[in-house]
Parts: C-alpha cells; sequence; structure tokens
C-alpha cells in the first residue's frame, strides 16, 4: 500500500519522451489538444455545480431561464431566506450534523486502530478467521441489519438521538478503516516494536508510543473519509431520525425541498451550497490524504 | 492491495502460534462487542424475521416461507429489480470505461495532472449528497438547465425528471458523473506499470494503441476487477439520488423505484419489518451471486502477475 502511494507521486517522465524526431514535433499540439478536451470535459461535469452556486446569489425570478454563469448583481438575499426558512435556524442543522461527524470520528480512530493492531501485529487463536470475517464485513450491505438495529435502538429508547449514528463507529463497525490501518501498521518496520518489547513495553505502550504515533497518514485519512461519508449520509440519518429538532444537515435540506421547491429555489440552492460547503473545504485541505487513501484502498 | 485480494490469499497456511491471546481479546473488545450488537447479530435476527410478520407493535408471528412466497407475486418487486438491473448494468460499465479511459488520458505525462485529478475527483465526494440530487432534480427539470443548453442547438426538451421513460436515465447519468474515484484507482494502478515495459514496446514498434491493448489493459486487469465488484456493490445499493429526485415515492410511476428504496418503503414506510427483511436478504443473495460471477469469470479475463 505504502508502495502505492509512494509511486504515486513520483515522476513519470520517460513515457512522454518519444524517440522518433517526427512524434516530437507533433508533441506541442498534441498536448494542446489533450489539455483542450481535459478542460472541456472538467468544465462540462462542473458546469451544473457553478451554475447552482451562481443561481445562489441571483434574484428568485432570474434563476430559470438563465444558464450562463456570469453574475449581474450579488445578492445574498437567498442565503438569508433559506437560513431563516425552516423551524431552526439552519445553523441548528450544521451543529447536528457537526455532532454525529465528531462521534463517528472519534468512534473510528479510536476503535478501529485498536482492532487494526490486533489484526496486523498480534498472534491469537483464529486470527485468519476473525480477519476473514472482518474483510467480508466490509462488502456488507447495510440493509441487511438495519432493520433489526432499528428495532434493537428503538426498544432501548435511542430513536431521535445521535446514539444509532455514533455507537456503531465506537464499536469499530466501518471495517474498511480496520483494514485501510492495518495495511498501513504493516508496512512499520517491527524492528521497532521489538526493541521497544525488549525494553519492556508490553502491547498497550507499543501501540499508543510507538504505532500510533507513526500512523497518522491513516489516521488523517480516515478522518477525512469518516467526515465525508457521514456528512453525506442519509439512509441512516433518514430512518433515526424523525424529530426535525434532531434533523442533520441533508434531513433539513430534505425537508426544504419538499416544502419550498416551488416557491423559493433560490433559498434552496442557498442552503444546498452550505450544506456542500465543509465537504469541499475538506476536500480542498485533506487532498493529500484522500487521493491516498482511495488509490490504495479503492473507496466509495 | 486491495480487501479482495486479501480475501483471494486468506488461504490455510501454517497455524500461527498463538501467544498474543489476552492482548489481542482487550484489542479486538470493541470489534466483538460490535460484531455482535451492530453487525453479525442483526444480520442472524434480520434473518429470522425473515420468516415472520412483524409491524414493530405487535410481537414477530412466524409465517414460514410466506414472505419468500409473496415475492414471486409482488408485481412492484419485479419492476424494482428491473429499474436497479437496469441502473447498476448501465451505469457501472459506462463509469468505468470513462474512468479508465481518463485515467490512462492523464498518465501519460500530462502537465498539471493533480489539477485535473482533484477536478474529476469532486463529484464523486458530492455526488451522493442530498444537495446534488436536489440539483439533479432541477437541472433535468422541464425549465431546467439540460432543456435550455439544447435550446441552444434548437432541441426542444422535455421534463426528463417528470417523464417515467427518462427519470432512470438521469439518475444513471448521475452515478456515471461520479467516475472519479475509480479514475484515482485506476492512475494508481497505471502507476505501477514499469515505463520500461512500453520503452520496450516502443522499440518493437508497437503502436499507442497496441500498447494500450495489450500491455496497459493486461497489466491493468486486476485493478479493473476490483473496481468492477466494487461499484457493482455499491451500485445496487444506491438510495439517496432516487429517494430525493423522486420525493420518496420511487416515482414516476415507480420508474425510479431502486430496490433499497422499495425496501425502505415496505420497512420504514409501512412498517412491514418480516418481508423488508427478507427483501434485504434477496439483495444480499444478488449481490453475493454477482460477485461470484465477477470472481469466476475474472479467471478468464483478469492477468495476475504474481
Amino acid at each position: 500500500m505504502t508502495e502505492t502511494s509512494t509511486i504515486l507521486s513520483a515522476p513519470r517522465s520517460a513515457v512522454s519522451q518519444s524517440p522518433a524526431g517526427r512524434r516530437r514535433v507533433l508533441q506541442p499540439v498534441r498536448s494542446a489538444v489533450k489539455h483542450v478536451v481535459l478542460i472541456l470535459g472538467a468544465l462540462l461535469m462542473l458546469y451544473p455545480v457553478l451554475w447552482m452556486v451562481v443561481s445562489s446569489l441571483r434574484p428568485n425570478d432570474e434563476i430559470f431561464g438563465n444558464p450562463s454563469l456570469l453574475l449581474q448583481d450579488f445578492k445574498i438575499d437567498n442565503y438569508i431566506n433559506g437560513w431563516t426558512a425552516l423551524t431552526q435556524p439552519f445553523g441548528h442543522y450544521l451543529i447536528n450534523s457537526m455532532l454525529v461527524v465528531a462521534g463517528a470520528i472519534v468512534g473510528n480512530l479510536v476503535a478501529c486502530s485498536l482492532a487494526a493492531y490486533a489484526f496486523a501485529r498480534l498472534e491469537f487463536r483464529g486470527k485468519r478467521w476473525w480477519f476473514g470475517i472482518m474483510l467480508v464485513t466490509i462488502m456488507l450491505p447495510i440493509h441487511v441489519i438495519i432493520v433489526p438495529q432499528y428495532i434493537m435502538f428503538s426498544q432501548v429508547g435511542w430513536v431521535n438521538t445521535f446514539w444509532p449514528l455514533i455507537l456503531p463507529k465506537l464499536l469499530a463497525t466501518d471495517a474498511f478503516f480496520i483494514f485501510l490501518m492495518v495495511q498501513f501498521i504493516r508496512g512499520i518496520p517491527r524492528e521497532l516494536d521489538e526493541a521497544a518489547r525488549i525494553d519492556g513495553a508490553g502491547h498497550p505502550r507499543i501501540f499508543a508510543q510507538i504505532i500510533l504515533p507513526l500512523m497518522v497518514p491513516a489516521l488523517g485519512t480516515t478522518t477525512i473519509f469518516t467526515f465525508i461519508w457521514t456528512w453525506n449520509d442519509f439512509f441512516s440519518q433518514l430512518i433515526y431520525l424523525t424529530d426535525p429538532e434532531k434533523y442533520t444537515t441533508p434531513l433539513a435540506l430534505r425537508s426544504f425541498v419538499d416544502t419550498q421547491a416551488a416557491t423559493d429555489w433560490g433559498a434552496v440552492f442557498a442552503m444546498s451550497v452550505v450544506s456542500l460547503l465543509p465537504v469541499f473545504l475538506i476536500f480542498l485541505f485533506g487532498q493529500r490524504f484522500l487521493v491516498k487513501g482511495i488509490a490504495t484502498t479503492g473507496g466509495k | 492491495m486491495s480487501a479482495i485480494n486479501e480475501l483471494r490469499s486468506l488461504k490455510a497456511g501454517p497455524k500461527p502460534i498463538a501467544r498474543d491471546d489476552k492482548a489481542a481479546f482487550w484489542f479486538l473488545l470493541p470489534w466483538f462487542l460490535g460484531l455482535l450488537a451492530v453487525t453479525a447479530g442483526p444480520m442472524l435476527a434480520s434473518l429470522g424475521l425473515s420468516f415472520t410478520k412483524y409491524n414493530l407493535l405487535q410481537p414477530p408471528s412466524f409465517t414460514g416461507l410466506d414472505n419468500f412466497v409473496r415475492m414471486f407475486t409482488d408485481s412492484r418487486l419485479h419492476h424494482s429489480l428491473v429499474v436497479t438491473f437496469t441502473y447498476v448494468l448501465v451505469s457501472v460499465p459506462l463509469q468505468l470505461a470513462l474512468a479508465l479511459g481518463l485515467a490512462v488520458l492523464l498518465d501519460r505525462g500530462v502537465r498539471g495532472l493533480s489539477f485535473y485529478r482533484s477536478v474529476y475527483y469532486l463529484p464523486s465526494l458530492i455526488g451522493g449528497s442530498v444537495a446534488i440530487a436536489v440539483l439533479w432534480r432541477t437541472v433535468f427539470g422541464t425549465d431546467g438547465l439540460f432543456n435550455q443548453f439544447l435550446a441552444l442547438f434548437g432541441i426542444e426538451g422535455q421534463g426528463w425528471i417528470s417523464s417515467p421513460d427518462t427519470a432512470l436515465w438521469t439518475l444513471i447519468l448521475l452515478n456515471v458523473w461520479t467516475f472519479g474515484s475509480p479514475m484515482v484507482i485506476f492512475l494508481a494502478g497505471l502507476r505501477q506499470i514499469p515505463a520500461s515495459y512500453y520503452e520496450a514496446a516502443s522499440v518493437d514498434g508497437a503502436s499507442k494503441t497496441r500498447q494500450f491493448w495489450s500491455l496497459t489493459l493486461p497489466l491493468l486487469s486486476p485493478i479493473i476487477f476490483f473496481n468492477l465488484v466494487l461499484q457493482i456493490i455499491h451500485s445496487f445499493q444506491s438510495f439517496t439520488q432516487a429517494f430525493v429526485v423522486s420525493g420518496g415515492t420511487g416515482g414516476p410511476a415507480d420508474s425510479t423505484l431502486v430496490f433499497s428504496l422499495y425496501l425502505y418503503q415496505r420497512g420504514f414506510g409501512a412498517f412491514d419489518m418480516g418481508y423488508a427483511s427478507a427483501l434485504a436478504w434477496l439483495l444480499v443473495l444478488i449481490i453475493g451471486a454477482f460477485t461470484a460471477i465477477n470472481f469466476w469469470a475474472s479467471k478468464f479475463w483478469v492477468f495476475y502477475d504474481d
């Protein structure tokens, strides 16, 4: 895995050097054509998103019928209207989402790293079997557990709390991250553990003082993916949160669309942009971890 | 590089000497509890529930195979299966073809690689969100952006989301739109092909096209396989977009009633928990069958270097 990530960033000049002279003359033309294609493709892909951002700054009656990205005058009315359109100010739902996300991140970081250490470094009975089970749970569809899980959580009175969304993470059920961390720990030289062991350190100390500080990149990847997936998650939040007080951002946005759609698209767009902003910021600042993580283990 | 390869290599080897049993137990305790209470436990419970009738209010009553027999006559289920298979079987190949094409284009010494990679990757991060589903609903609406674009060429559009013939295709397009994540995985794979292979091929006079078919494709086949398995599993579970675009109904005329949405309606709309559990197991069987077929077929086209 670490192999992949280093190769990912290594320059690859050899291939582009073509031996034939004729090709060398054609090279600039070809490369220009390639860039034009790539830029047009990127523009086509992102156009709807850019249009949404621009439209959220337009007066409502101008939104439909104006496909351009040019903004005549800059109006933030939609943001003010959208922010206060639901029973609670939109910030309330953002905070709810943040709470769920924070819980999920803490859970994944702690529980998955503990499990990963065991799978990567410890020898125990039935290890191969447990490891196989863990790998299979990565591919398990949530549907097959959601019904009994819902029954269980509703019996303890946890529907309309954030616990059904956070507790599973505290119990390392996001096995994808265990796998990601196992791969990473395997890349850490065992000599470091051995040296610590000779100095009398037990497993808890080796884990906390040697492995954990060295696996910060894997923890970074986990944090960022957990953030984005939990922030975007809709299915389980829809099931567990029915009280508008407890709505997270996606649920609030969805109820907003269902009630306001016909009248106030500008405000809907504005809040859509607000809901995408955290993901976009994480993407901007955490790109390094994202690309590495996805390239090595192939997330969604 | 992947969970799939790990599973492939999980064949029995020499038994490890167990010496850290106690420590392992404590390190794995949260995971064991999770397995018991949140994953494997509920999974077995759901198997049990699939043989019952249960509406949350009365205790479950055993009905034998009734739920499974009911599947044969449930025409909405049949319709939903057609919708889901169309969705998966059309969008996944398109998505992977685009991802591979762009990865190859980007791999060969393009300036600004990281910029392009980010731009093409962004949609796969936000494609599953409610906000983008909302956007899609307006873009493909009667006076949406897409029709205005068509109007530039003098083509008169229609309400793509409101027509049962085209609604599913807007969702397929949305899934294809998120080709960035398989693309990044392809790019990483391409980087692992030694440049010397291409040099040797060039010296032997192989054209770029020939190099693609005879070098790139076979060497990349394990990663194509990995992406294929992953995206199929993922697409079978697609929910948010269909839910938001159709306002939770799967309409118009059930044309966007993907499997997850139907399951949600049965379980959490009608509180028909027994049948919903049976449906969940049907989904597991379908996904399992597809994955098994993929693994079987991989013998004929996936090339392992090691």
